[in-house]
């Protein structure tokens, strides 16, 4: 254990669990305001900040509630704050509609979603990956967003980092879905020293005041943005929008503003996917998973290839917008692909339609509480290579 | 600019002396004809002038409804958010950008029904903001529905033989929540109601103002209380100026008088005040105040405290 630096990035090895990893990888990107509501299992992450901000600079504050607290970040993004707010499945679904509201305003911010077992209250202490899907589709309307799944404490560190800067970059809300156990995990993390993270800026808008327009994209399809404050006289609205904010209620408006907001994630899907591949090429079978589901299915792909078989494995990170290019092209080469995940198909819908028929797609379920029975992943892959 | 200049030489000028502080691309507006809500931006936008308060630090926060159409119509920073949550959303706001002056301007629907729980828990943090409360007694946007400020034996679409539920007071709610500035002003008290608006400006904590507004459209015309003009008869010839009444006496009853002034104004320690005392006496000199937003101008991809060490973007 090296001793910490002083400023607020804790560079050296730590061992922590993958709630204070995530706490820590938001101050290292920058992270200066989080609002929260208590809910278990995410809140040794605010509980870190509410440590940590005092003492290096950033504000905390616990909300009344979650619709409460994703408010209050949309307002702290706009007021010129890196935010964050925190959560788990049952707050989830109290702040989708204000995740719409960041998608449409285009608005900066990480979601971390630290998944328990569901539906309702579910299983408050265990864990599941039952969000998978309400992150993609919880809010209304149509819309694209990114989504991040961590599988250790090092990657709450890391991704937590990676998820500012998409949403820095693309302006829109990033879900940072944990699962209980890589919450709860704790584990070697190491932090590199401040000035050997990436973190992006924010895409200021820095000319004349009256000539800005807050929705004129720039070449990628993303606009820059300002700070309240600073005069610009810009309206910001859920409203279907002109490029000037201006609420236009019609059918042309609508097609523009949202298939921008569809299109600056469709057209970037390179640069946004982060999959992690091993033994893939010449493999009969290729197992795909997440989260926790990705740590255990790593025995059962140990155990099946101790048995002969050629089994790959392909790690979810990016798990929205979903690898579908990539599942497909392995779909055309493969017998079977196997998805454990803890839920009964969420993602595995997703896998399936992109394998398209190409081969067999098999799904591990669990209803959460607990991680797979390895054994149960490693059936399947037997039965995938038959 | 002073109140006589706002008012023009009527009839003379070939523009509106307040053109500069709305959006003109977007008028006309979708108020109706003897909304009070008009009477409500001219207030407001007169008082922002008298408060001294630079334009640039005043930012305006709306929610749903016809009243949060507001900031849309203001030509400052401004945020039309979700139905209820203008509150928290200048809460993140105001504590992410101190230096602002933040004003949420919304409706009675909007603020005290499907936002009461962030209405309380703003006015008990004392959040260092100004609060103007449209209450036209319904839903006025989505038709004349019953709000919880219709009050008893008043009609409304969704309450077809008379609401019967108990209105909120708002003026004991939230002073009862700790509001240190409370005040109850009906849209014929233009000069009161700007005066009000500026001081509230200019108070430090958690301002709140209710605007008694008429709805000729759809709960004037539904309770056949006449016309704009026959409300705001009605507004002068029953309003009670008392004040520094207690909140408790300042319930609305319907069609009978109404207790109107500034009820309450007083000092107590903001949010961030009180937070940044217990931080100095819990951590003492490790107490580091948060900086502030991120700065374009200088680039900042951290707080201060290492932006010698930032990294250059991809």
């Amino acid at each position: 254990m090296s001793k910490p630096k002083r400023g607020p990035v804790l560079t050296g090895a730590h061992y922590l669990d993958g709630d204070h990893a995530c706490a820590e990888g938001a101050i290292a990107a920058g992270c200066r305001f989080i609002a929260g509501y208590p809910i278990t299992p995410s809140t040794e992450v605010a509980e870190r900040l509410a440590e940590r901000f005092p003492r290096i600079g950033g504000t905390f504050i616990q909300m009344e509630d979650e619709l409460a607290s994703i408010a209050a970040v949309l307002g702290a993004a706009w007021g010129g704050a890196r935010a964050m707010t925190v959560t788990s499945g049952p707050g989830f679904s109290l702040m989708v509609e204000n995740i719409g509201l960041g998608v449409m305003t285009e608005t900066p911010c990480v979601v971390v979603n630290v998944q328990r077992g569901g539906p309702s209250t579910g299983l408050p202490t265990l864990t599941g990956q039952q969000d998978m899907m309400q992150a993609r589709w919880g809010s209304h309307g149509d819309y694209e967003i990114i989504a991040l799944s961590p599988s250790s404490p090092q990657e709450c560190f890391d991704l937590t980092v990676t998820a500012f800067n998409l949403s820095e970059k693309y302006r829109v809300p990033v879900m940072f879905m944990m699962d209980e156990c890589v919450g709860h995990m704790t584990e070697k993390v190491v932090i590199p020293e401040a000035d050997t993270i990436e973190v992006w800026p924010r895409r200021w808008y820095r000319g004349p005041k009256d000539k800005y327009l807050p929705y004129a994209p720039e070449k990628d399809g993303v606009p820059l943005m300002i700070r309240a404050g600073d005069d610009h006289r810009v309206h910001v609205t859920g409203l279907t929008h002109d490029q000037r904010g201006y609420p236009i209620i019609n059918a042309d408006t609508q097609r523009v503003c949202v298939s921008r907001l569809v299109d600056k994630i469709r057209n970037n899907l390179d640069d946004l996917m982060i999959v992690k591949e091993e033994q893939v090429e010449g493999a009969d079978v290729v197992v795909v998973a997440y989260g926790i589901s990705a740590r255990v299915a790593t025995k059962a792909i140990t155990d099946a290839r101790k048995q002969g078989i050629r089994v790959g494995f392909l790690r979810l990170i990016t798990v929205w917008p979903f690898p579908e290019k990539r599942i497909r092209e392995l779909a055309g080469k493969v017998k079977s692909l196997v998805m454990p995940e803890i839920n009964m198909g969420q993602m595995f819908r997703e896998m399936e339609r992109a394998a398209n028929g190409q081969c067999k797609s098999l799904l591990v379920p669990h209803c959460g509480g607990w991680v797979h029975d390895p054994n149960d992943i490693l059936k399947a892959i037997l039965e995938g290579a038959r | 600019m002073n109140p006589n200049q706002l008012l023009g030489k009527r009839g003379t000028t070939d523009s509106h002396p307040m053109e500069g502080f709305l959006r003109m691309d977007r008028m006309p507006h979708i108020w109706c004809s003897t909304c009070g809500l008009g009477t409500c931006l001219t207030a407001f936008i007169a008082a922002a002038q008298e408060s001294a308060i630079p334009r640039e630090d005043i930012v305006v926060v709306s929610g749903i409804g016809c009243t949060g159409r507001a900031a849309g119509y203001l030509k400052y920073d401004s945020f039309h958010t979700t139905h209820g949550r203008a509150l928290p959303y200048a809460t993140g706001l105001k504590v992410a950008s101190p230096r602002l002056k933040v004003c949420v301007i919304s409706g009675d629907g909007d603020l005290v029904s499907i936002g009461g729980n962030h209405l309380i828990h703003a006015a008990r943090r004392n959040m260092d903001m100004t609060v103007i409360c449209v209450n036209n007694f319904n839903y006025a946007m989505t038709g004349g529905q019953a709000a919880p400020s219709t009050p008893q034996g008043a009609s409304a679409t969704t309450a077809p033989y008379g609401a019967f539920e108990r209105p909120f007071n708002f003026p004991f709610l939230v002073d009862s929540c700790g509001a240190t500035y409370v005040a109850r002003w009906t849209a014929l008290h233009v000069r009161q109601l700007t005066i009000a608006i500026k001081e509230a400006l200019l108070h430090r904590g958690f301002s709140f103002i209710e605007v008694i507004s008429p709805c000729p459209t759809v709960y004037g015309r539904r309770n056949r209380l006449g016309s704009g003009l026959d409300l705001m008869k009605f507004y002068h010839d029953h309003s009670i100026t008392k004040n520094f009444a207690s909140t408790r006496e300042c319930d609305i009853k319907f069609q009978q008088d109404i207790i109107v002034g500034k009820f309450v104004q007083r000092d107590e320690p903001t949010f961030l005040d009180a937070m940044d005392a217990q931080m100095k006496k819990t951590l003492g000199a490790k107490f580091v105040p948060y900086v502030g937003p991120m700065d374009p101008a200088r680039d900042m991809t951290e707080s201060s405290h290492d932006s010698d060490r930032v990294p250059k973007p991809k």
